[in-house]
């Protein structure tokens, strides 16, 4: 009893460490990143689109517009993906198929991203070039290259989402007379949706801090893209390109944006898990 | 049997870690640390492997980390030498010692397959500015100009700024990338890009336009013709440390000169 006492003690400890950790990080940018952005005004940091360090402009709204357009790229392309390929794995394909299947996809989520980049560099940048138009390097290159590093993350909580949906509810549909399809999009994904949501807002979560891969195939121009053939640079980019050399108000003008980049993602990890929330509490089939 | 070969092995570590504990100890045998520009750590590399041919006795620490990272460093008496591959600015002049150890030609490359082989300094201005947007405009093909440009804390930007561009602004449509390597890859694959890159890369890919007519070869820096050159420097804080001043004055003969210029850099003199 004692003994499991102690155990509880420990483990618990290593738990609260984690949320120390993320609160120490989130308490040091703040503190680096809040001054600037009052002392230039939020309104100015976030719409401008001036970033000039050397002349102490900074103005991210090049790089918000950019992180925008390549996410929601990234998910129409990976969610689309994804979303399929979990249909596929749950509803379609023979259960050994499954068990290959599965684990390869979730697979590419060990690939590094610097691999990812390289690949899209050397293969799709020419592509869209030579066939499409525009310098390569594009918003359409980099949410091609998220769309396939998020397409884990997206398929295999979403299977997990598909696969806790009970038994009886695909049973009724095909006893209804329901074709195996009918009951794929109208019973299963609806019964899975608020699990399909979470996954697709964890996906969200991944593309928006993805750096590597999105420096080498993005092109890092300061101009707001005005299509998904333009060059972008995204707020993680715009700090991973300048941090190594950047003093004074220019360092603290990165830590704001990534005090932007934080807020970002809190307010979509918030929102997946109040969605998974509601799923474990049984309200999501209306 | 395996008992044995792992007192040994043991045996073989501690010692291991007491000489090189011991090398710590006597400031004048640690390693002279040298910290900078990615431009020139290649070939402080190579002259660090040649010198600890040399002297067995000595050892030189080259790192990368950019331009004005060596200088903080050297300031903060994290390292021996700095390297710096730009001018210093007038404040920096005062707080440091520099000594030109090589001087490197900037190139403004294009692809093989743009037929501008020819550019005034006016004119690549302009491409780098943003005013002028089509090749047409410098008497090429009827397409847009990729302009491709460095991160902003790269020596060679800097450099290319200052000799090139001067008061005007290089256009926020530029792309940025993080390497000469990348720069290079980038040009090499799209007939419309221009970038600029370190005289000693160009290699055989890419097509090194003339700048006011000029060609850009070592023979023509030398005489002073070629205009775009920028000084390699060493810096140390103050008058150098004995063992810093022996590695720079090993860099500095003739036969490490020359070995520089076998790879494409040109002499400091």
């Amino acid at each position: 009893m004692k003994q499991d006492r102690i155990i509880s003690a420990i483990l618990m400890g290593l738990a609260l460490s984690a949320i120390l950790g993320l609160s120490l990080i989130a308490v040091f940018v703040f503190k680096e990143g809040v001054p600037i952005v009052l002392r230039i005004g939020a309104r100015d940091f976030l719409l401008s689109a001036e970033w000039n360090p050397k002349e102490g402009l900074f103005g991210i709204r090049s790089m918000i517009v950019g992180s925008a357009m390549v996410t929601l790229g990234a998910m129409l392309i990976g969610g689309t993906f994804s979303l399929g390929l979990a249909l596929v794995l749950t509803q379609f394909a023979p259960p050994r198929l499954t068990h290959v299947l599965k684990p390869v996809i979730e697979l590419l989520a060990g690939i590094p991203s610097v691999v990812y980049g390289f690949v899209g560099v050397q293969t799709l940048v020419p592509f869209i070039r030579e066939h499409l138009g525009g310098p390569g390097l594009s918003v359409l290159a980099a949410s091609i290259v998220l769309g396939i590093m998020v397409l884990p993350t997206i398929t295999s909580i979403s299977v997990d989402a598909l696969q806790a949906v009970p038994r009886s509810y695909w049973e009724g549909s095909i006893a209804l007379g329901a074709t195996r399809w009918q009951t794929a999009h109208r019973v299963m994904l609806r019964a899975a949706r608020s699990g399909i949501i979470a996954a697709v807002i964890l996906g969200m979560g991944r593309a928006v801090g993805e750096t590597m891969a999105v420096i080498m195939v993005g092109g890092n121009t300061l101009a707001v893209p005005r299509g998904p053939l333009d060059p972008v640079r995204t707020l993680t980019a715009n700090i991973a390109l300048e941090m190594g050399y950047a003093t004074g108000a220019h360092r603290e003008a990165l830590f704001a944006t990534g005090v932007t980049l934080f807020v970002f993602i809190m307010i979509l990890n918030t929102v997946a898990l109040a969605v998974s929330r509601r799923r474990s509490s049984g309200a999501a089939f209306r | 049997m395996v008992q044995r070969i792992g007192r040994d092995a043991a045996a073989a570590l501690l010692a291991l870690a007491v000489t090189s504990g011991g090398c710590h100890r006597q400031d004048e045998r640690s390693p002279v640390s040298v910290i900078g520009s990615t431009s020139i750590q290649p070939f402080a590399e190579l002259l660090a492997q040649e010198y600890e041919k040399k002297h067995p006795d000595r050892k030189v620490d080259v790192q990368g980390g950019g331009s004005t990272a060596g200088l903080q460093a050297v300031a903060s008496g994290l390292a021996d030498i700095g390297m710096c591959s730009r001018e210093l600015s007038p404040e920096e002049a005062r707080e440091f010692n520099a000594v030109t150890i090589a001087r490197d030609g900037l190139a403004v490359v294009v692809n093989h397959a743009n037929p501008v082989d020819s550019l005034s300094l006016e004119q690549i201005r302009g491409i780098f500015s943003g005013r002028i947007r089509r090749w047409k405009e410098v008497g090429g093909t009827d397409e847009p100009i990729r302009v491709i440009t460095r991160e902003e804390s790269s020596g060679t930007r800097d450099c290319f700024v200052h000799l090139v561009m001067r008061d005007e602004k290089i256009s926020r449509e530029a792309l940025v990338q993080e390497s000469s390597g990348a720069v290079k890859e980038l040009v090499q694959g799209n007939p419309g890009a221009i970038g600029y890159i370190s005289l000693g890369l160009v290699g055989k890919e890419l097509k090194a336009v003339r700048v006011d007519g000029v060609e850009p070869t070592p023979e023509k820096v030398l005489a002073g013709q070629y205009k775009l050159v920028r000084p390699l420097l060493f810096v140390t804080k103050g008058p150098a440390a004995p063992k810093a001043k022996d590695f720079i004055d090993f860099v500095l003969l003739p036969e490490s000169q020359q070995a520089l210029e076998a790879e494409g850099l040109i002499r400091a003199r």
